[in-house]
């Protein structure tokens, strides 16, 4: 089958399984899908970026998402102000403090001498900026942790529109990416992976951690929204009337409203970075980046930057999945750092990719609808199949009891059998890159 | 005396947990090392190994304990353990055949063995977690400690106790005959001369009639064994958790790369440099710095360089920095 009929028709199929769910399960868990779905199909868009376009192993994925949710809480949630006169400008000045300790770290050692003299002048700078940095940093931290814990306890933020934060969390996790590929990237493949891995347990464990940022495991609840609640909707006497005249009670009308909602955002990014990628990929840039990535020494030869290169397309990517991250925090509308975990965040997005076909911006879209579909229904599926299988045994049998338990974890085992039978069989994926 | 409670203090808390964590973390390490070397990619799929060859241990402790069956002072699961490998070996071997040895034969980039070890760590993952559950197991038994804080500070005299788990001392004594082994394998026997060969040179070693088949046969044997090994005196140490396995890898690979990828003498000195970097930045200094500092200067604080929950920041670090100024790792590593 021509590649050009193929990728409609996978899509169809696609949505056909989504609009049975809403047929045979609820609208709402059909709709549900879709949005995850689109934020899926968006990390996995990123993730393609990197790894589809210059051939670079990113298994940070989830510290991207996680500082996206980070920054809807810096830009949307109300400013604790009696924590900022506590203690801000103390935290502030701080991690100031700590940054320019590293610089002129960095500078010393790249100015001074080779020698000796020059090991022990930045190792002394740095342990004194640490020295100092903590003295002035926990005192504030200490201040604003101690205002209110129970309800706030931290800075607050910066009280805007929570569709801000969208752009933000790209920016952030472009931060976080530069940093990492100005001192990972010139290394060689599988050490990029593992600074990675490394990286995103970092951002989580600040993120768990460092109260006064986000709250840590208390948790950020109630996040502003960019539609309305459900509440207001139902009592609002014109969306009432609207919803029974189509021959729906208000309830569900005013859910289905809000989530169709979300849907038409996920959808305007999608496409805005759909179309983006697409444009890139076509564009003698993205051309030179596919060169860089099946033959780097060549690419060298004809004068081309590969570390500068590969630092602006892991910049980029790992930017759509800060995106993507901040919008999965405005749907689920609290921020909770707890919920960060590499197998769901990293390795499924993975699957995505490489399901859907690596290198194929439509593909990627694909596997992050289809994979995120099956995630979410392998676990009922699994759970009929074992009452099935189990049905002959009695009630209380152990075994029956323990499997049926057990269903959950059914959807690692099927992503791992999917996974490997797409890499040894159709190693391009579904739709693969022309 | 007062140097002598702060050496107590510093061996209570930081040596002796550091060189129990640091032997764990290389015979994890020396199992990365080995699939590095010999099949030439990173394989992710190593904590979870650990957790399946540890979940087996665990299950056949239960059924031993249950029989009544015990091993005196020593914890039952040691008696388990050679099950527990074997069972982990045919897992590990079954996982070559249907998905590693396709790689192979076609000669697949690096790369994509490393995502094929995403699937089996999935796979793996899933498995633990559907047998076992998620939740934190306990399954050591026997004499918990050699000697104890209190009867330490009666028999010396001294203010600080000193604890010595029997969990600590097994993983140490359990390390040292493994790695003896182990290298003694490597070096004296014709089939690890032929490992150290294929790692070398692959050409050569086909040239001269190894069969690569056999090699990486033998290598995954022993891999199983170090993993459900490391594993199971994790688990002893601490307590047995998929999860927690899971993110072993991080420290495991910075374990390896600090060493020197590819090198087994590195993976162990890695494990160490790794545990004790760990272990010292986020313990609180106040009762050291106590002792051997005159009253004046006592500290307030903890002088705690960083909080317990940063470990994985500092193995991070740790490998950035070595990285950064040492590219292939401390002793020579190799590349592919």
């Amino acid at each position: 089958m021509s590649t050009s009929l193929k990728t409609p028709l996978l899509f169809a199929v696609v949505a056909a399984m989504i609009i049975a769910t809403g047929q045979m399960q609820s609208w709402n868990t059909a709709l549900q899908i879709l949005n995850f779905g689109l934020i899926s199909a968006i990390m996995a868009l990123g993730v393609n970026l990197q790894w589809g376009f210059a051939g670079l192993f990113n298994v940070g994925i989830m510290g991207f998402v996680a500082l996206g949710g980070l920054a809807t809480v810096i830009v949307s949630m109300p400013p604790t102000t009696e924590a900022w006169s506590a203690g801000g400008l103390r935290i502030l000045l701080g991690l100031a403090m700590g940054a320019a300790t590293i610089v002129a770290g960095i500078l010393l050692w790249a100015r001074l001498p080779r020698g000796r003299m020059r090991g022990l002048v930045v190792a002394a700078v740095l342990v004194l900026g640490f020295a100092l940095f903590r003295m002035v940093f926990d005192g504030g931290v200490s201040a604003v942790e101690a205002v209110n814990p129970a309800s706030t306890g931290y800075l607050g933020g910066l009280g805007l529109p929570i569709l801000l934060a969208w752009p933000l969390g790209g920016v952030l996790a472009a931060g976080a990416a530069w940093i990492i590929g100005k001192t990972a990237l010139g290394l060689r493949s599988d050490y990029l992976a593992i600074a990675t891995l490394g990286i995103a347990e970092i951002i989580i464990a600040v993120m768990k951690n460092e109260d006064w940022l986000a709250r840590g495991v208390k948790n950020v609840i109630g996040l502003p929204r960019p539609l309305p609640y459900e509440v207001d909707l139902q009592q609002d006497p014109g969306f009432a009337a609207t919803a029974t005249s189509l021959g729906l009670d208000p309830v569900t009308a005013s859910t289905l409203y809000v989530k169709l909602g979300y849907s038409a955002l996920f959808t305007v990014v999608l496409v805005v970075l759909l179309v983006l990628a697409q444009r890139a990929l076509h564009s003698p840039w993205g051309r030179m980046m596919r060169a860089i990535r099946d033959n780097e020494v060549a690419a060298e030869a004809m004068g081309k930057d590969v570390t500068r290169r590969h630092l602006q397309i892991f910049i980029l990517g790992s930017a759509v999945c800060g995106i993507a991250g901040a919008m999965m925090t405005t749907l689920d509308s609290q921020l909770t750092p707890g919920a960060y975990q590499p197998l769901r965040f990293t390795f499924l997005i993975w699957v995505m990719v490489i399901v859907g076909g690596s290198g194929n911006n439509l593909g990627s879209v694909l596997g992050g609808f289809l994979i995120w579909f099956l995630w979410v229904q392998v676990e009922p599926v699994g759970l009929w199949a074992l009452e099935l299988l189990t049905s002959g045994m009695a009630e209380d049998n152990a075994l029956r009891m323990h499997l049926i338990d057990s269903a959950a974890h059914m959807r690692l085992l099927t992503m791992g059998v999917v996974l490997l039978l797409v890499l040894r069989f159709s190693p391009k994926g579904l739709l693969p890159e022309k | 005396m007062e140097f002598l409670n702060a050496f107590v203090a510093l061996s209570n808390f930081v040596l002796i947990p550091a060189i129990a964590y640091g032997s764990q973390l290389a015979l994890g390490a020396l199992g990365v090392t080995l699939i590095y070397g010999i099949l030439r990619f990173s394989n992710f799929a190593h904590g979870d190994t650990m957790a399946f060859g540890t979940m087996a241990t665990v299950l056949i402790t239960w059924w031993f304990q249950s029989m009544g069956v015990s091993f005196g002072p020593l914890p039952t699961a040691l008696l388990a353990l050679p099950f527990g490998i074997a069972v982990c070996a045919a897992f590990v071997l079954l996982t070559d055949r249907g998905i590693y040895r396709f790689y192979r034969r076609v000669k697949a980039k690096p790369i994509i063995l490393v995502m094929a070890s995403l699937g089996v760590m999935f796979i793996m993952n899933g498995l633990v977690r559907f047998i076992i559950g998620p939740d934190d197991q306990r399954f050591a038994d026997g004499a918990r400690f050699i000697v104890t804080a209190g009867e330490f500070k009666k028999m010396t005299g001294l203010s600080e106790g000193l604890a010595l788990k029997s969990t600590q001392a097994i993983t140490l004594v359990t390390a040292i005959v493994v790695v003896a082994a182990l290298f003694w394998f490597l070096n004296k026997t014709r089939t690890g001369k032929s490992m150290r060969a294929y790692s070398d040179n692959e050409d050569l070693a086909l040239l001269s009639g190894i069969n690569p088949e056999r090699v990486v046969m033998v290598t995954w044997l022993i891999v199983a064994g170090l993993a459900t090994i490391a594993g199971v005196l994790y688990g002893l140490d601490k307590s047995f958790k998929p999860f927690t396995y899971f993110q072993l890898l991080l420290p495991i690979f910075a374990s390896a790369i600090v060493g020197g990828l590819g090198n087994p003498l590195g993976a162990i000195a890695g494990g160490f440099v790794i545990a004790f970097s760990e272990v010292m930045v986020t313990y609180a200094w106040k009762k050291v710095a106590g002792y051997l500092l005159p009253e004046a200067w006592a500290p307030d604080g903890l002088v705690q360089l960083m909080s317990t929950d940063y470990k994985f920041a500092v193995s991070f670090a740790i490998l950035l920095i070595v990285l950064l100024f040492k590219p292939t790792g401390l002793f020579k590593g190799k590349s592919v």
